[in-house]
């Protein structure tokens, strides 16, 4: 990074009008994180619409900030009534609960937030100094490593943490052949248009997004039969206290819970919710005192907490570098790039360097800002759970139906938020998950294109697609990642054919 | 609502086979081997592997699994309305949107809801009106989203 890109990416941050967005993002985020049944995704996606009117760094701004703040802010509800705000809280809810049980509310709300905001600036750390590095590598990618990429990014989304392998499966095909629609596509010949001008350029990736994350979280609202919540607690103190303490004597759990955070956040298709989930595992394997997990101990809420943030940096490495999502917060955000004409791939450190560090700064900002907000929020947080839902899902509904409607001033956004709405309630409902459908939505252009490239290149020969040596190796990690679940149910096969009684 | 993985396989599998009788109708790149039939191709061949690898599973799950399984919300009469006038807020807003204007369709859209959720009847009215003229004050003024006004007069 050269001195002028530095003082530029500044500037760029610098402006009142990019801090207000800022500003903004982050007590939204916050708010939406706090409330249970509306997600950081969800957050994500409701911003989206918005950020469509704005200049490219305040509209990548607007969606790292509330995204970060979401992830911290979930843990509010999760401490307090037991349910997490976002699921990358759901890893320690009952630990946090337990705490506030045992009248340490303010300790377990104090580190979730103190330890957030650190896991968030080394995962930005890990970004900064990660990402152009990795970018000088990608810029020899060819289209048969880009292919690789992309399978590779989708098969992490799909092999790892999801219960079902097959239902996600589908569900990323569905997402690629949704993508498949209109006419940009190799040969330019408009598919699956049904004879609808509007679907001439695909469907338009923000009404899906909403429809995916937005509406359908509001009908499985609508159809709650859950009892009325309880707040454990009605008044909070410090929370700052005692913070020191455990930043001395959990240094180590910091660091592991950061680590782990990263690495599972580079993975594509693993988010912050599965980085707060093996990262609470491996805080109770490590620590010297297991036993008093799931009583009411704040190590692994540090470690957990801390992870789910760091990933988030983590996420955003692949992201930029590759245009591959890490989960569908960042798939979201990538979509997002592309609709700023800032489109993600090696060449963004050469093209405008300046916008790639002024997110960077943002990143930074975030996590800074991060404790005095946070600090508000808890503060305020007995008065924001009380906030009444019935009121306050019908005003969201209706500010999707405008957002929709904004982006390309038809109703036919609104009637694609519908029918996406409804797919995706209908699918979780059966089990299919959603998210590898929304990264099949993001990835199936450049899926496509270096599909086709590679194979009219190559005449049609599938071996150069092995033969050239960074495309092997690629190759190779797909296929394990995707045999992966076969050699786990093969080694417990072999290792206990007495146990299994058919 | 939960339907038996056998009758998601079977649906799935009619959506493959559909895609892949399409893309036969694509023309060719001149002088290409691969061009636009190429990528739904494939997707729709490995949808029809993945659909009948459902089908099994959902045929050997037949006995613990029933065809169509309605679900807890389903049985509970506020819960089907919610989600019914949820969705028909939206499609109610797409046929008369344009003609009504987006305060009146709005204010009517809250209100069902605010109903149905059993916000205060008092409450029901003006927390709808207010809602909506703030969400158009924002749309509308601040980010110039040209939002219909159908019946009612432009009043700003």
């Amino acid at each position: 990074m050269t001195w002028t890109v530095f003082m530029q990416a500044l500037g760029l941050v610098f402006d009142p009008y990019v801090l207000l967005v800022i500003f903004c993002s982050a007590i939204f985020g916050l708010f939406v994180g706090a409330i249970p049944g509306l997600t950081a995704t969800m957050a994500t996606a409701l911003l989206v619409p918005v950020t469509f009117f704005m200049p490219p760094v305040p509209a990548v701004a607007a969606i790292v900030t509330a995204t970060a703040m979401a992830i911290f802010s979930g843990d509010i509800p999760g401490a307090l009534l037991r349910i997490p705000g976002t699921p990358a809280s759901a890893a320690y809810t009952d630990e946090a609960y337990a705490m506030t049980l045992k009248g340490q509310a303010e300790l377990a709300l104090g580190a979730g937030l103190v330890f957030s905001a650190l896991g968030g600036l080394f995962g930005t750390l890990v970004l900064i100094f990660m990402a152009p590095s990795l970018a000088d590598i990608a810029l020899k990618f060819s289209s048969f490593e880009y292919f690789w990429l992309v399978v590779l990014g989708l098969a992490g989304a799909v092999f790892i943490g999801n219960s079902s392998v097959l239902k996600a499966s589908i569900s990323l095909i569905l997402g690629l052949l949704v993508a498949c629609a209109g006419a940009d596509n190799p040969g330019a010949y408009p598919r699956f248009t049904f004879g609808v001008t509007e679907l001439n350029g695909g469907v338009s990736l923000i009404p899906m997004m909403v429809g995916m994350f937005a509406v359908s979280e509001l009908l499985r609202f609508m159809v709650n039969l859950d009892p009325p919540m309880k707040i454990a607690v009605q008044k909070l103190g410090n929370v700052f206290a005692g913070m020191w303490d455990l930043l001395v004597k959990y240094k180590w759990a910091l660091m592991r819970g950061n680590v782990l955070g990263v690495i599972i956040g580079i993975q594509p298709g693993s988010g912050a919710d599965m980085a707060a989930w093996m990262s609470y595992a491996m805080s109770k394997k490590f620590s010297k005192e297991p036993e008093k997990f799931g009583t009411g101990h704040v190590e692994g809420i540090i470690e957990a907490g801390a992870a789910n943030n760091s990933s988030l940096g983590g996420a955003w490495i692949p992201a930029i570098v590759f245009g591959i999502p890490g989960d569908s917060i960042t798939a979201i955000a990538i979509g997002v790039l592309y609709l700023k004409n800032m489109n993600p791939g090696p060449t963004i450190f050469i093209n405008n360097p300046e916008n790639i560090y002024a997110i960077f700064f943002v990143f930074i900002i975030a996590n800074i800002i991060m404790i005095p907000l946070g600090w508000l929020t808890i503060k305020l947080a007995v008065k924001i759970l009380q906030v009444p839902r019935n009121i306050l899902m019908p005003v969201i509904l209706l500010f999707c139906i405008v957002g929709s409607f904004a982006i390309n001033n038809t109703v036919f956004g609104v009637g694609t938020i519908l029918v996406f709405g409804l797919a995706a309630f209908l699918l979780e409902e059966n089990g299919f998950p959603v998210a590898p459908a929304i990264l099949g939505v993001v990835l199936a252009n450049m899926m496509e294109e270096n599909f086709v490239t590679s194979l009219i290149k190559s005449d049609g020969s599938l071996t150069v697609f092995f033969t050239r040596p960074i495309a092997m190796w690629l190759a190779i990690f797909t296929f394990i990642i995707m045999f992966w679940p076969v050699f786990t149910w093969a080694w417990r096969k072999l290792r206990a054919p007495a146990a299994k009684i058919a | 609502m939960k339907f038996n993985d056998m009758v998601w396989g079977a649906l799935l599998l009619v959506l493959g086979l559909v895609v892949l009788n399409d893309v036969r109708t694509y023309p060719s790149i001149p002088g290409q081997q691969y061009g636009p039939n190429a990528f739904p191709g494939l997707l729709a061949g490995l949808l029809i592997v993945c659909a009948v690898m459902l089908m099994v599973k959902g045929w050997r799950e037949r006995s613990q699994h029933p065809w169509f399984e309605a679900g807890a919300w389903l049985q509970a009469p506020p819960q089907v309305r919610n989600f019914a006038l949820t969705v028909g807020s939206l499609i109610f807003y797409v046929v008369a949107a344009e003609k009504i204007g987006f305060l009146i369709c709005g204010s009517l859209i809250l209100a069902a809801l605010f109903w149905s959720l059993r916000v205060r009847a008092a409450l029901i009215a003006p927390i709808a009106i207010i809602s909506t003229l703030v969400i158009h004050a924002v749309f509308y003024k601040g980010l110039r989203v040209p939002l219909p006004w159908g019946v009612m007069p432009i009043l700003y």
